[in-house]
């Protein structure tokens, strides 16, 4: 945590979290922090346990020790939906968006979670003004309002990335989980995304999951190192870069 | 969508003029047709909008049947309007049940459990003498509909009971297309393609499955109704697996992810049907009448993996690459 950070600006807090699959301890006593407005790196090669921190964070799998608090409530033991009406998004390392909906639409369905009115038959779902609205909202931060009409399964590789993350915005998340959204994407895409990632900042607390080292030293505030699980190292960008057991382990000559 | 609606008032035009020109046993066939095309509407909900291949559909048919035949009285028509709403209320209560057990599992699990579910009510009927055991039992009045004293309609009545049905078959349409197309069946939507990603987003997934599980039932309910009306006859047949089977043919055959595809395939499903079981036409040989639908659907699901439904589109990409073709070799010569 940083020194000058009070608790109510600590909207995420994972403390000691442990993942076990059989005899492989994927995620081993891990504890860290999200502030709001600032964007917390995580890297690591792979399967360091990254994404199972992910997993275990938005709720998609549940921790064998340790426990989470979101905006100062325990959500260790909550399920995955209600943690995201909680206030908890995740993108996917792998595109999760509907292929053969229109890329509007993938938002909007997104949106409709705040708003889901399973009862009402009788209204067609494309007339909701409410979840409409935060579904051109998410593209346009997203930078994908040129194609809200499009078929999303039609969009190139880099633009299926952004709308996994417009498709987590349109669910008004305040914690962002982010699983590698720089994955297979140019270097123009790449710009992009990070200026996307810089204007989600002041509103969002960011965890960012990625392996494009250049990016993560560029934009993140905190990173953790993680090797087989567990935390080799955490600080800010400097601290890390420095740290000779982060050089030794996994930065190598990219530093 | 314009077409769409064009197409169905068409198709509900022609039903409707049908007992003009068809009479007899063509009549009763249009009836039988109809009445597999609610049924079959109702599984395209679970197996064509949310993705859960349900196995033991006939059993919600079939138990909606049996209350129907169970619950009229021996010497006079009951009244329809708390006949048809308990019978289907006894499907999408079963439903309720067997819904809750089984989708705590998912994919080949989930096919198996509904159909043991299926199995078992299809053994209650058949093992037990409550419903006649495998003789069946007879329904031997139709229900009549009064209001106020007075009858309002008879379903004895042969032209009376066809537009019945004919209006339950068009209202079972309309409201699946107006679920579907609600936040609820956008809903479904996603679950097929993406459970996970839902889930992500906030939505409580399991009871929207299970709903989904509980409406399709009640329709299938009705289609077991009106069944159990136009045969005047129930036996333990209609919840076999063979009849899960059939109306899960019915939907591929048709092209799933298309409520219009349910209704085409129970129509060209029964119509097969018939035209292997004539003995006109085929003789002796029509009594191995299954060989021939067996070696019909495996044709249509090998030539048209989108089912009938997907007829057009088929044709529209083959057109595309003959013409993408052509103008390549055209570039080619140049």
């Amino acid at each position: 945590m940083h020194a000058d950070a009070k608790p109510a600006d600590t909207w995420l807090v994972a403390s000691k979290v442990s993942r076990q699959f059989g005899g492989l301890k994927a995620v081993d006593d891990v504890s860290l922090t999200l502030e709001r407005e600032t964007v917390h790196a995580v890297i690591g090669t792979n399967g360091a346990g990254k994404s199972t921190l992910i997993n275990v964070l938005s709720g998609e799998i549940a921790p064998t020790g340790g426990s989470v608090t979101l905006m100062g409530q325990d959500i260790t033991r909550m399920s995955q939906p209600r943690r995201a009406q909680a206030g908890l998004g995740r993108s996917y390392q792998r595109n999760t968006i509907f292929p053969s909906f229109s890329v509007l639409e993938n938002c909007r369905l997104c949106a409709q979670a705040r708003l889901q009115r399973p009862w009402d038959w009788w209204s067609p779902a494309a007339r909701c003004a409410a979840s409409t609205a935060a579904a051109h909202a998410a593209l346009e931060q997203a930078g994908l309002s040129a194609h809200a009409q499009q078929q999303a399964g039609a969009l190139s590789h880099g633009q299926k990335r952004q709308l996994e993350i417009a498709m987590c915005l349109a669910t008004a998340p305040k914690v962002l989980l982010l699983d590698e959204p720089l994955a297979g994407m140019g270097a123009e895409e790449t710009e992009r995304m990070l200026e996307l990632l810089a204007h989600l900042k002041p509103r969002h607390a960011i965890l960012l999951v990625e392996h494009d080292m250049d990016a993560v030293f560029r934009i993140a505030d905190r990173i953790t190192v993680m090797v087989n699980g567990r935390m080799l190292a955490s600080g800010s960008p400097g601290e890390v870069r420095a740290n000779p057991e982060v050089q030794a382990a996994y930065l190598g000559e990219h530093v | 969508m314009n077409t769409r609606i064009a197409s169905a008032l068409i198709g509900l035009a022609l039903l409707a003029l049908a007992p003009t020109v068809a009479t007899g046993f063509y009549l009763d066939l249009v009836v039988k047709i109809m009445v597999l095309a609610i049924f079959a509407l109702s599984l395209e909900l679970l197996v064509g909008q949310t993705g859960l291949v349900c196995f033991g559909h006939a059993a919600f048919f079939g138990i909606a049947a049996y209350a129907a035949a169970l619950l009229s009285p021996q010497s006079q028509g009951a009244s329809l309007w708390w006949l048809l709403p308990v019978s289907v209320l006894a499907a999408a209560a079963y439903a309720l049940a067997v819904g809750a057990l089984s989708l705590r599992t998912k994919g080949i699990y989930f096919i198996m459990v509904t159909l043991a579910f299926a199995q078992m009510a299809y053994y209650v009927f058949h093992d037990t003498p409550f419903g006649g055991g495998t003789d069946g039992i007879y329904l031997y009045f139709k229900p009549e509909a009064k209001l106020f004293g007075s009858t309002l309609f008879d379903l004895e009545g042969k032209l009376t009971f066809y537009y019945f049905v004919l209006a339950c078959l068009a209202a079972s349409f309309v409201l699946l297309a107006l679920l579907l197309r609600s936040r609820f069946g956008r809903t479904l939507a996603g679950i097929k393609v993406n459970e996970q990603r839902l889930r992500a987003a906030g939505f409580k997934t399991y009871p929207y499955k299970l709903a989904a599980f509980v409406i399709a039932a009640a329709f299938a309910g009705l289609a077991g109704f009106l069944y159990a009306l136009k045969d005047g006859y129930v036996n333990p047949e209609i919840l076999s697996w063979h009849q899960s089977g059939a109306v899960l043919l019915m939907i591929i055959l048709g092209g799933l992810g298309h409520l219009r595809g349910a209704v085409i395939g129970a129509i060209v499903f029964t119509l097969l049907q018939e035209l292997y079981q004539s003995q006109a036409i085929f003789g002796a040989f029509a009594k191995h009448w299954q060989l021939l639908l067996g070696l019909t659907i495996i044709a249509f699901v090998a030539l048209l993996p989108h089912g009938l439904m997907g007829i057009g589109r088929q044709i529209a990409a083959r057109r595309a690459r003959a013409v993408a073709a052509t103008t390549g070799e055209a570039a080619d010569a140049r």
